[in-house]
């Protein structure tokens, strides 16, 4: 019990704070709570299949592919295959997290771990769609314009900046 | 929409795999448990942090700072308050549209599309978990800094 208050500190802290804010001002308060309530459903809609995914992905595929196909010396074919994972997936930017644990785990290539996450949160075909009904054509598409090539430089900058003795830690965890 | 399709795809592969493996497919569910329990704390944390933050931040506040005339400070807060509030992209989508009815400019409102897509500060302490505190950091850093480069190329091109 004590280690699972311990676990959760965090989040009844955060917690604790909303309800200081309902007895500070009441309307903003309970909005957020029920913002947070909404975010929740949200999670559970999306999380759990993905949770699942990911567990078949762990176990099905071989770390030796995915080093092939991402790893260090994958080149361009890893660029666009991390990319192309990242467009066709579905959720919100939290959701991408935990793939990023299989594919550091798997030895995928950091800067394509990065491409992956970028590419997730802005070049999404899910909702280019939703973009282009409510933006137009030329925005939307000058953002995608402007997004490939700063989602694979931001890649690989964020490698560099690294340093290898973090990336050294990242992958032995 | 998203969930359905999810849950399908996850449903569908489950039984693939539990057909061809009992064993593994029981490896996969155990993985997929521990995974999704690992995160609770910091998920449910964020949901909260989110929550708060929404309901503080809203887009009668952010109409007031991105308007046309308001230049790089309005490009900078726009791109601050898309880094700190974090929304399903396609309500940014429509907030954004929203935001440039009612007189925001194109370039601040890239800037904020920007950032609410690419940085997340609520998240942090999720991501952090998972490609380390500098990784996140610099991670969010970057897209943040490379939102100002967006914002510039549409001050450019649309304006």
């Amino acid at each position: 019990m004590k280690k699972i208050i311990k676990r959760y500190s965090f989040f009844l802290g955060v917690l604790l704070i909303i309800m200081a804010l309902i007895l500070l001002n009441k309307d903003t308060g309970l909005k957020a709570l029920k913002l947070a309530k909404n975010s929740f459903f949200q999670m559970v809609e999306v999380l759990p299949p993905i949770m699942i995914l990911l567990g078949l992905m762990d176990v099905w595929i071989p770390r030796e592919r995915m080093i092939k196909y991402m790893g260090q010396d994958s080149g361009v074919k890893g660029i666009i295959l991390a990319m192309l994972v990242g467009i066709i997936g579905a959720g919100p930017m939290y959701a991408a997290f935990p793939f990023t644990a299989v594919l550091i785990k798997k030895g995928v290539k950091f800067s394509n771990v990065i491409i992956f996450m970028n590419a997730w949160c802005v070049i999404k075909v899910s909702t280019v769609l939703f973009e282009i009904s409510y933006l137009g054509y030329n925005f939307t598409f000058l953002r995608l314009l402007i997004n490939l090539p700063g989602v694979i430089m931001m890649g690989y900058l964020t490698e560099r900046l690294m340093g290898k003795d973090e990336l050294t830690i990242i992958y032995k965890t | 929409m998203t969930g359905i399709i999810l849950y399908s795809v996850a449903a569908i592969l489950l039984v693939v795999s539990f057909l061809k493996d009992r064993k593994k497919t029981k490896l996969a569910l155990k993985k997929a448990w521990v995974s999704f329990e690992g995160i609770m704390p910091q998920f449910l944390a964020v949901v909260c942090i989110v929550g708060i933050l929404l309901s503080v931040v809203t887009p009668e506040m952010i109409s007031k700072v991105s308007g046309k005339e308001s230049g790089f400070i309005g490009v900078f807060i726009s791109a601050l308050l898309g880094a700190i509030t974090l929304m399903p992209t396609f309500v940014a989508f429509s907030t954004a549209d929203t935001l440039l009815k009612n007189g925001a400019g194109y370039t601040q409102i890239a800037a904020l599309v920007s950032t609410l897509t690419l940085v997340g500060i609520a998240t942090f302490p999720l991501e952090a978990k998972y490609i380390g505190k500098k990784g996140a950091f610099i991670r969010n850093l970057l897209a943040f800094l490379f939102s100002f480069i967006v914002a510039y190329i549409f001050e450019k091109v649309m304006v």
